[in-house]
């Protein structure tokens, strides 16, 4: 939003009292704290009209692709740097699909796609789109494949394609939601923009050249195509750094804002393209292009992301109670742990694994890991009593026995005192439960 | 044509140097390498590089608690120290060799400072790059056996670890007397960070001997936490906070403690191609947010790690 002073500069300054209140200068304060509407003065200029939205609109455009529940959103972020706040909108990853590709080939792609898809920490990370690219140069191929991909995966699409006419054909042979058109260029702009324009489709734009780029774009939005991702052509890890950065700081420190749209990374290459997609992920990356994705490269990609999107201020935590793994009832043991997401699923997977009926006490630490939380003081011998008296699990299991972390035996003394429990040390890493739970 | 301007930051600060590995009485011809003197943010070449960013491939004296995919390349080299650093200087490209006497633990095979000394020795014979080394990660049994080594080595430069707030005097003496650089550890914290580099300073530790490792955690370990931390220590080093114009020490071996990094999952892929990437990862978040040291544990993960970096650099 621009400030009170920079509004105020565009008001007619008549101070005549028609937008309720009293002077140009009230109305252009009320105006930055978005508490009143421009369209409320009745003599601002058309001209000013446009200056002021556009100075209000955010850095980075929010684009959508696809539609539903697989719709993928990036753009709108505001910040550099992740403590500054946060990063909004996660980077996206597509693997590509020929329209050469043979029937095997397709049903082992589509097969990998679903595939693709995990679940940590209680979160579903997964590859996100299809783009199906026409290899072939041949519009009816390239829709028949369109077609199919779309038939048989929910994912949102990228149509790859240097020709227009190829858009259009698969527009007009399946029935698409906002797929990403890739892309246009110096080659094929009027067309491309104009297919977009039509369609109501996202449009790609690249160039390696930022300058070249910045101009594209312009020429894009005179053709009255708003919805844009960048592809900023670039080969290396250099380029995909420093690139990325100059959009980003352009944009969201408002030096230059005919970049303010989201990026597209197109890697290349096995080794290289996954150190890109990793460098594309860090640095400002909303989509990330890859012509395939191994499993054992898609788990740690995907991990990062989800590391590098998690916002600053809140750990990813689940919520505090006694959990019954196993069907666990009078006779199982009590363990206790921590409510950070990381510590609980790693916890609750060892002893599901171990298939002997157990409850899982989960306290309160706001987030944090078993040593981080002792540290800070906010795991203590009370605060586990109380979370057993609060969920009432000394009820529920009458063994008498409490499992603590390996990395806590120093609170077992105290805890025994304050629980009038046995308290068992259990080992350092949760890998060792199993092995413990049967042996009692 | 509409012109992109640059942003480029005028940063009134700068990261110090810090020189690894030199010494004119060392009997071998040892490798001389510099660290830091960044300008900028990391890799913008438009705010300026500084020196290349290096890798410390990690050897440890004790094989109990190796992770058989992290080290498999090594083969038996793995039970002789100075075979295993020799592996990693001449196959696999290390910068350096970072060696963890965890032989020394009490709680262990508890070797003696004296024994460990030797091994240093022997290391430091077998290869002809700088050398870190660490003890095993006991408080009191760490002060003796590095100030043992630090005196056993006066003759070459070596990076000593760790000083930490509540454990830094002893190997603060040996370094200083012995002209060693030494690692000042602290706690993902940034504040702590800075009041390890004071401590340091006040005793009497120069900033041209310091290297600071505010503690990388691993990939899917926290290691977001590490990401910020290290960019915020940069960042304020730029902006003229002299106490944080140190070179910066990651230790990428922290994305082991992941059970993805080696455990092995169908879903999951290729558990040696996982584990390499995890380690990567985790070195290029490191190297992304203002490393200028890893310590790495994985050869094929320091592979993929110097390509990054002279891809980062330019082609350099
Ligand atoms: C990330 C991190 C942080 C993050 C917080 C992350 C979070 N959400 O908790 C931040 C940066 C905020 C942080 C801060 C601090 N941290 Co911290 N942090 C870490 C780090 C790097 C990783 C912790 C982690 O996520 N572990 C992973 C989880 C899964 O581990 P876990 O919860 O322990 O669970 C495992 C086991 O305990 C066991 N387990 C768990 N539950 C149970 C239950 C049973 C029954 C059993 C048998 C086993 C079991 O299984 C799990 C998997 O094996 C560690 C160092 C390290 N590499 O471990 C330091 C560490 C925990 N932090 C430490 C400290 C001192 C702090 C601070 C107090 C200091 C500071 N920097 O200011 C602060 C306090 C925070 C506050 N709010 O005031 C110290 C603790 C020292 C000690 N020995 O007590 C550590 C060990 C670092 C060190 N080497 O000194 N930290
Ligand atoms: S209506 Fe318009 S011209 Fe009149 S006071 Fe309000 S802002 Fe000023």
């Amino acid at each position: 939003m621009p400030t009170a002073i920079e509004i105020f500069k565009h008001l007619p300054k008549k101070n005549c009292g028609k937008c309720n209140f009293p002077t140009c200068l009230a109305f252009a304060m009320q105006l930055a704290s978005s508490k009143a509407k421009l369209a409320d003065c009745p003599y601002v200029t058309e001209e000013a009209k446009a200056k002021l939205e556009a100075s209000s609109a955010p850095p980075i455009r929010l684009i959508t692709i696809g539609a539903g529940e697989t719709k993928v959103e990036i753009g709108d972020e505001t910040e550099l740097y992740r403590h500054d706040k946060k990063f909004f909108h996660a980077t996206r990853y597509a693997m590509t699909i020929s329209d050469q590709a043979s029937e095997k080939e397709v049903a082992a792609k589509l097969r990998r796609a679903s595939d693709l898809r995990f679940e940590r920490v209680g979160q579903v990370i997964a590859l996100d789109m299809l783009a199906v690219r026409n290899d072939s140069r041949d519009p009816t191929r390239f829709a028949e494949m369109v077609k199919r991909v779309s038939r048989e995966s929910a994912l949102p699409l990228i149509l790859m394609s240097q020709d227009p006419a190829a858009v259009r054909a698969a527009a007009s042979a399946a029935n698409l939601s906002r797929p990403l058109i890739y892309a246009a260029t110096l080659d094929n702009l009027e067309g491309m923009a104009a297919a977009a324009k039509e369609l109501k489709y996202p449009l790609a734009v690249r160039h390696s050249d930022l300058n070249e780029l910045a101009d594209l774009v312009e020429k894009v939005k005179a053709a009255g195509v708003e919805d844009i991702v960048l592809d900023l052509g670039v080969e290396d890890l250099q380029q995909t750094l420093e690139r990325n950065t100059i959009v980003r700081k352009n944009a969201v420190r408002k030096t230059f804002r005919g970049l303010g749209y989201p990026i597209l990374t197109n890697v290349i290459g096995k080794e290289r393209g996954m150190a890109m997609a990793l460098m594309s992920t860090m640095k400002y990356g909303g989509i990330v292009l890859m012509e395939d994705l191994d499993p054992a490269h898609a788990v740690p990609l995907f991990v990062l992301r989800q590391n590098i999107y998690t916002d600053p201020q809140v750990p990813i935590q689940v919520k505090a109670g006694l959990y019954p793994i196993n069907n666990p009832d009078k006779d199982s043991p009590i363990l206790f742990t921590v409510n950070f997401s990381l510590t609980y699923f790693t916890v609750a997977g060892d002893i599901e694994k171990s298939r002997m009926p157990a409850w899982l006490l989960v306290v309160d630490t706001e987030g944090l890991s078993v040593l981080t939380a002792f540290s800070a003081g906010k795991l203590t011998s009370e605060s586990v009593a109380e979370a057993l008296r609060s969920t009432e699990a000394m009820v529920k299991s009458e063994k008498g026995l409490l499992i603590i972390p390996g990395m806590l035996s120093r609170m077992s003394g105290k805890l025994q005192e304050a629980t009038g429990l046995k308290v068992v040390v259990g080992p350092k890493e949760s890998s060792g439960i199993p092995k413990l739970l049967k042996s009692l | 044509m509409v012109e992109v301007p640059v942003p480029k930051e005028k940063w009134s600060g700068k990261v110090g140097t810090v020189v690894l590995g030199a010494s004119t009485a060392d009997s071998k011809e040892r490798k001389v390498l510099s660290i830091g003197g960044e300008t900028g943010m990391p890799f913008l070449s438009y705010e300026g590089l500084g020196n290349r960013q290096l890798i410390a491939g990690e050897v440890v004296d004790d094989t109990s608690e190796l992770i058989e995919v992290a080290v498999r390349p090594f083969g038996d080299a793995v039970n002789d120290p100075a075979a295993w650093a020799r592996k990693w200087v001449e196959e696999f490209g290390a910068d350096l060799v970072c060696l963890r006497l965890r032989s020394t633990n009490p709680e262990g095979k508890d070797a003696s400072p004296e024994d460990a000394a030797q091994t240093v020795l022997k290391v430091l014979a077998a290869v002809d790059v700088p050398l870190i080394v660490y003890g095993c990660g006991h408080e009191e049994k760490d002060a003796r056996t590095m100030e043992a080594v630090s005196n056993a080595c006066a003759k070459v430069r070596l990076l000593l670890g760790q000083a930490e707030e509540n454990a830094y005097k002893t190997i603060s003496a040996a370094a200083m007397s012995n002209h060693h650089a030494l690692i000042a550890y602290s706690n993902l914290d940034i504040n702590l960070a800075k009041q390890i580099n004071i401590l340091l300073s006040d005793f009497g530790v120069k900033a041209e001997n310091i290297v600071m490792d505010p503690l990388m955690a691993g990939l899917g370990m926290g290691l977001e936490y590490s990401y910020s931390v290290n960019e915020r220590i940069r960042m304020a080093a730029l902006m003229g906070d002299r106490m944080l114009q140190v070179p910066m020490l990651c230790d990428v071996t922290s994305a082991w403690e992941a059970r993805e990094a080696s455990e092995e999952n169908a879903a999951w892929g290729d558990v040696v191609e996982r584990g390499k990437w995890w380690e990567a990862a985790t070195g290029l978040a490191a190297l992304v947010s203002g490393a200028d040291l890893l310590i790495v544990r994985s050869p094929l993960a320091a592979m993929v790690l110097q390509d990054a970096i002279s891809d980062l650099r330019g082609g350099k």
